[in-house]
């Protein structure tokens, strides 16, 4: 199966990144562009055949490494 | 009975010999060295220093994957214990990431990575840390980091401040941290984390020996215990 982890810094966590890619894009001229947030995404191949399960395997991956939830939200995906 | 610490060592810490030579010039005493794969720590330990640097590269997150290499599971075992434990720069961020603390790093707010000398107010000076400062207000120490943004949500910033859990404040915030906080102490008192550097502080060739009392602070600890 193809596993995607996408995370987020929180609503209301100050992205400074997405800030200052926000400048940029209104430097070149697009300035209707507005909340830029930059994210990750993280893409593997894992084992297993139940996708349930595979949910499951991700939510924990994400608790205990791949975000910080004091910080970061995040959403999986299994396709 | 001499002092006993240990310097964790990660894959890109650049402070670690700082750390030691920090412990050794200010409060004598024996320090080991300890990678990051060793899954057990030298018995009897006063202290265990978790240093500065570029743990796995800042991949993932700032401390993420150093914060669950074998060596901390040792760390978090021994601090549940009460051994004393300072995690310094990179060493907050890994303390943070390990749940020994509260909180997280976040990138500088001004998006610029901070190295310079700076000016702290110790905000609490009854910790094992901070006792040896006597009556001095504020400190120098030098800072250098790009995630060094202190943020906690409200309900847990209103818990760190309500049980006195902030050591030291920026007196000019340079990052943009939740109410200037600089370091902040767990709430059973033996676990520190800060962002600047008392390592970088601890003799007058180094520009301030306001690092140094922190460490001989807690010689005074372990002999009022």
């Amino acid at each position: 199966m193809k596993a995607k982890v996408h995370v987020f810094l929180k609503p209301g966590v100050l992205d400074v990144q997405g800030k200052a890619v926000e400048g940029a894009l209104h430097g070149l001229g697009w300035n209707g562009v507005n909340n830029v947030r930059v994210g990750k995404l993280l893409e593997f191949d894992m084992d297993g055949a139940d996708p349930e399960a595979a949910k499951a395997e991700l939510k924990a991956m994400c608790e205990k490494l791949l975000a910080n939830t004091v910080i970061e939200s995040y959403r999986v995906e299994v396709a | 009975m001499g002092f006993k610490a240990a310097v964790l060592v990660f894959p890109g810490s650049n402070c670690d010999r700082d750390c030691k030579t920090a412990v050794e010039t200010t409060i004598g005493g024996h320090v080991d060295m300890v990678w990051h794969e060793e899954s057990a720590l030298p018995s009897g330990l006063d202290l265990i220093v978790i240093p500065g640097g570029f743990s796995y590269g800042d991949y993932l997150r700032c401390g993420a994957m150093a914060s669950q290499s074998p060596v901390m599971q040792a760390v978090k075992a021994e601090a549940a214990r009460g051994v004393s434990v300072l995690g310094i720069c990179n060493g907050f961020q890994i303390l943070c990431e390990a749940g020994l603390l509260p909180g997280a790093l976040l990138r500088n707010a001004q998006l610029k990575y901070v190295c310079k000398p700076i000016e702290l107010t110790i905000a609490n000076r009854r910790t094992r840390f901070t006792t040896a400062y006597g009556d001095q207000q504020t400190v120098w120490m030098t800072q250098g980091n790009g995630d060094g943004n202190f943020f906690a949500d409200a309900e847990t910033l209103k818990r760190i401040e309500d049980k006195d859990q902030v050591v030291f404040r920026y007196v000019e915030n340079p990052n943009g941290s939740v109410n200037d906080i600089a370091g902040i102490i767990n709430e059973a008192g033996n676990v520190l984390g800060m962002m600047p550097h008392p390592d970088r502080a601890f003799e007058p060739a180094l520009g301030s020996s306001d690092g140094a009392p922190l460490f001989k602070s807690l010689v005074g600890a372990l002999q009022s215990a």
